[in-house]
């Protein structure tokens, strides 16, 4: 690791002050990419501004069915949430299955969707939901927040706050984990919103996470995973690596969403 | 014995400092002035270097000097070796091309070591590294076994034309051929076993001190052979002169074979602190892990099995290539060839075998034994082919192996080894108990209904292990005896210090090699500490590997000990005024058999140092030294058995059931057994469904990391179920045999016959992974 100056923010604004006094600053929000690329020296930030103990950012509030997570919430917290669980449980349960215990202890919301691996749990859950991702100076919906490999909306200097969503009627979310890393080597949320159905993949799109309109529609006449059953999944503009080539894993999308329907609640 | 002697299951010892984190490992050594090192790898799988520009790294903060190849090459440091000889079948002796510490001017790995730079800190020898300049021209790479002899491969040294490093054979070739040409049935199958890397939790390490008042070295390194590390730096690196050299291999947080090797880093850092004047440390990343370590397996084969009309086996013919990667490891020739093909009789009598072994260089990390070393090749070759057989002559795997075990003891294979005991029908019989064999068509019918696919696989293995009698393996080209040596030191008081030049990294000598003595002689393991490690203790000692601290290094102890147990009867016959050969040792007294005459231990022991009364001309203390040459390998043996279930939508494999069924002979410590049974089959887990060396076609490692490559996990792994057979081994006092590789040795082929079993594809090579049975599956159907 090259060296780096490490801040606590204290609040939004000292956190968005520390950004703009530092040009090659970086929002540390758990650090579990950040670091382990830091200590590669593949990235070199001159200051470490950390999100994680700023107040305001913390916790899963919820009045009635909006449900306000905070972006430095962890995930062992959002999986620990009854009132979460009592309206949404999918989400409970992907963040419970984020990494390891030492992850799920580290890792945010907010830094997970900001850093927005393709193969991270919390952008299908966030697309899938249809949730707003508020930010120190908008909202922007996930349709829009999430725009290729590791790209987001997100401007320069600009953090996020908070991921907000309406608890839907039904969602469920299946993964199949990648051998070695445990990340997903393919997982789909399936949820049942007002807006209507949504499925978000991934672990499996070559450009990240990504709705599958086919399946959407499918669900939305019949919700079951037998509706999925005569739907083919194009493996065209899907991942192939030392894992899994785009043929196995539009076999697991499929798969992984009919599991994912079956478990909804 | 009692309840700490052999046969109990005593708690390790040692693990009160491992599991408090109070282990003393080679990075937790610190010394004053100590600076750190930080090597400059090739990026490269293959270049020529033309050039190292260090001159503004040297200026940098913190930087105490930047060191290359030709430096070292200038100060008469050797290059690394190969020690075992192996003639091709022309005669023609192996082709080692040079291997420097420090790459001169061709570099041919990725993670090849070019420079060195020690600063201050670390972080100050990493900037610095990025500031030195080398120039290197891009060669083109060859990493794929089965090709680095084709017609226009990328060369890697001139002293092996075509990347071939020997063409060796071993058995009849024309008796093979010949029982082919009249057989009732020939099973043909190729055999892929796949590349590894061995993974110790703590990463290797090394510490050089020199002393330039005394003209001496010292290095801590993390070695299984603390005694071998200094004779090689010492006969063949030029590093030091043996007396000028200690070697201290502390804690060792696992090896698997990877920590055997003398790599370019230990001696490096002893020269580099002879050069600058501190004393410098280096600790391997877990990237310089993967990139650095020695891998393991890596043979592509073809193989013939012939039968007669009644299903008996009548001979194997094998063509094996072996990966060696870019350079001759310390043992690479022997893991493919001695340790391999002298293995392929298996369980069976099979009158006629032949293997050939090709093995090539290649733009890749060396190759050298790990856990099993060549053992688990050759198992893995015949127990898939064995089974594969079954399957077409239509007669269950359990029948056709039976049909074909040896049964008469000592057996002579055609290839070397003459088995000394074993009953491999009794594991057999376990195994298949213990899995409820009998009831698996139910079980499968249940799967299917559940929509699941279930099969049933078996292993039978065998290794020879122990390694081994001296002058046999001297007679098949190793460059050092196979003994181990060993020393007991009763105190004044009673208590006891044994020195053993066998090395624990894992394997609970602490408490064996204890329970051997406190059972012996009735004291309390307590009363025992058991030194290893150091070459400024322990006289010498071939060290840890091959299964062999049982059998060898424990058999050396035992003759150490009755030396001490007779001159300790001498001195009690003397002081109670009775006959020498009337003494008898229990617990911890010293009886005159039939009496109620006895002196305790420590009384004798204290006799033995005050000299006041010692039988005439007896010389004072009470302290042997032994050296053990074993006159056999030992063969451990037995049956694994998986079951598995697969699910047909991912191709995910769940193992049901895994039942080992091993005979070690007689077991010290039936605890520490299981245990290393169970790592042993963790690790075969690894090799069969998960872990994967991959390289691109340019020679980037693309496994370099635990993003990619797939370590087995708890979760990976199931419960096992374990007993143990027993013929006791007549080659060793203690009749014990080995059992620190039988689990990574038996298990690959038990998965991968259970897991071809339920897709009904035999065409599965390993690992095994999720999307290749999901494939496979989809092609049978």
């Amino acid at each position: 690791m090259y060296a780096t100056s490490y801040h606590r923010a204290s609040s939004v604004e000292d956190a968005v002050k520390l950004k703009s006094a530092h040009d090659e600053g970086k929002y540390l929000s758990g650090g579990m990419t950040l670091i382990s690329t830091m200590k590669q020296r593949l990235a070199a930030p001159s200051d470490l501004i950390d999100l994680r103990h700023i107040p305001s950012l913390r916790g899963v509030r919820i009045e009635g069915r909006k449900v306000t997570i905070g972006a430095a919430t962890p995930h062992a917290d959002v999986a620990a949430s009854r009132e979460l669980a009592a309206i949404c449980p999918a989400l409970c349960q992907l963040a419970g299955h984020i990494g390891d215990p030492h992850v799920r202890h580290m890792g945010t919301i907010g830094g997970s969707i900001a850093n927005n691996d393709p193969a991270a749990d919390y952008p299908a859950g966030v697309l899938g939901l249809g949730a707003t991702v508020v930010t120190d100076r908008r909202s922007i919906s996930a349709d829009d927040f999430f725009t290729g490999l590791f790209e987001t909306a997100l401007a320069e200097g600009e953090m996020v706050t908070a991921v907000t969503f309406e608890a839907p009627e039904k969602a469920g979310y299946a993964k199949f984990n990648n051998p070695a890393s445990r990340f997903a080597m393919t997982g789909v949320f399936v949820a049942k919103t007002a807006g209507g159905v949504r499925v978000a993949v991934t672990g499996a799109g070559s450009s990240g996470v990504f709705r599958h309109s086919g399946f959407e529609q499918a669900l939305a006449g019949n919700w079951s995973a037998d509706a999925l059953s005569n739907i083919t999944v194009d493996s065209s503009g899907l991942m192939s690596d030392l894992h899994a080539n785009a043929e196995y894993r539009a076999n697991l999308v499929k798969v992984m969403a009919r599991r994912a329907v079956a478990s909804a609640g | 014995m009692g309840v700490e002697g052999i046969g109990a299951r005593v708690t390790r010892k040692e693990d009160k400092r491992f599991l408090t984190g109070k282990g003393r490992y080679t990075d937790d050594m610190t010394v004053p002035g100590m600076k750190y090192a930080y090597f400059i790898r090739s990026p490269h799988a293959h270049a020529r270097v033309k050039g190292i520009d260090a001159s503004a790294a040297r200026s940098m903060p913190g930087v105490i000097d930047v060191l290359d190849g030709k430096q070292l090459q200038a100060d008469g440091i050797g290059n690394l070796i190969c020690g075992w000889m192996i003639h091709s079948k022309d005669g023609s002796p192996m082709k080692m091309g040079a291997w420097r510490p420090l790459a001169v001017d061709t570099v041919r790995y990725v993670g090849d070591a070019i420079a060195i730079v020690v600063a201050d800190s670390l972080g100050e020898a990493r900037d610095a590294a990025e500031a030195v300049v080398i120039d290197y021209e891009p060669l083109p790479a060859v990493t794929e076994t089965a090709v680095a002899m084709a017609a226009g491969a990328p060369q890697l040294h001139p002293e092996a034309p075509n990347n071939l490093i020997f063409d060796w054979q071993l058995g009849d070739g024309d008796a093979a051929d010949r029982a082919i040409a009249s057989a009732a049935h020939v099973t043909e199958i190729e055999i892929h076993n796949n590349r590894l890397s061995p993974n110790p939790m703590e990463p290797r390490a090394t510490l050089g001190i020199y002393d330039g008042a005394e003209d001496h070295y010292t290095c801590y390194t993390t070695s299984q052979n603390p005694h071998v590390a200094r004779l090689v730096m010492s006969a063949f690196y030029n590093v030091a002169p043996e007396n000028k050299l200690r070697v201290i291999a502390p804690d060792v947080g696992g090896g698997f074979g990877s920590k055997i090797y003398i790599y370019p880093e230990e001696i490096v850092c002893l020269w580099a602190s002879r050069k600058t004047g501190v004393p410098v440390k280096w600790t391997a990343d877990r990237t310089e892990a993967f990139l650095t370590d020695a891998h393991g397996r890596d043979h592509v084969s073809k193989v013939k099995m012939a039968f007669d009309a009644d299903n008996h086996i009548t001979a194997l013919k094998v063509d094996t290539i072996a990966n060696l990667g870019a350079y001759m490891s310390l043992f690479s020739s022997a893991v493919p060839t001695y340790l391999y093909a002298t293995l392929l009789s298996g369980q069976y009598a099979i009158p006629a075998i032949h293997a050939n072994v090709r093995t090539v260089y290649t733009n890749t990390v060396p190759v050298d034994a790990y856990r099993g070393a060549g053992r688990p090749e050759a198992t893995y070759l015949l127990e898939r082919t064995i089974e594969t057989a079954a399957r077409e002559l239509g007669i269950s795997p359990a029948e056709l192996r039976r049909k074909n075990f040896i049964r008469t003891f000592p057996y002579q294979t055609p290839v070397i080894m003459n088995y000394d005991a074993g009953d491999y029908e009794a594991s057999l019989n376990a195994a298949m108990q213990a899995a409820d064999w009998a009831g698996f068509e139910a079980r499968r019918a249940t799967s299917e209904a559940n929509g699941k696919k279930r099969g049933i696989g078996m292993s039978c293995y065998i290794e020879a292990c122990g390694i081994a009698p001296s002058a046999a393996v001297g007679s098949l080209g190793a460059g050092v005896g196979l003994w181990e040596s060993a020393e007991v030191r009763v105190n004044a008081v009673g208590t006891i210090e044994v020195l053993t030049g066998s090395h624990s990294h894992g394997q609970g000598h602490e408490t064996t090699f204890a329970q051997l003595v406190a059972g012996r002689l009735g004291v309390p393991i307590e009363s025992i500490n058991i030194v290893h490690g150091d070459t400024d203790k322990v006289q010498m000692g071939m060290g840890t590997y091959g299964s062999r601290s049982g059998a060898v290094g424990m058999s050396a102890v035992v003759k150490a000990l009755e030396k001490v147990e007779a001159k300790a009867k001498k001195i009690a016959a003397h002081l109670m005024e009775a006959a020498e050969e009337d003494i008898v040792i229990e617990n911890g007294e010293l009886k005159v058999a039939g009496t109620d005459k006895a002196l305790p231990w420590f009384q004798v022991a204290l006799a033995a140092y005050t000299a006041h009364n010692l039988p005439s001309g007896m010389e004072p203390g009470l302290k042997e030294t032994a050296f053990y040459d074993p006159a056999n390998f030992t063969f451990p043996a037995g049956c694994y058995v998986a079951e598995v279930e697969i699910d047909p939508e991912t191709g995910e494999t769940d193992i049901v059931q895994f039942v080992a069924a091993d005979d070690f002979g007689n077991i010290i410590n039936p605890l520490i057994v299981e245990g290393q049974v169970h790592g042993g089959i963790a690790q075969g887990i690894g090799q069969a469904l998960l872990e994967n060396v991959q390289y691109d076609a340019n020679g980037q490692l693309l496994t370099a990391s635990y993003m990619d490559y797939a370590m087995p996990r708890a979760d990976d792994l199931p419960s096992f179920k374990l007993s143990h057979q027993n013929t006791p081994c007549p080659s060793n006092p203690l009749g014990i045999k080995g059992c620190g590789e039988a689990g990574a040795i038996g298990s690959p082929p038990a998965l991968i016959n259970a897991i071809t079993d339920a897709i009904g594809n035999n065409g599965l090579t390993m690992p095994a992974t999720p999307m290749k049975v999901w494939q496979a599956l989809h092609a049978a159907h």
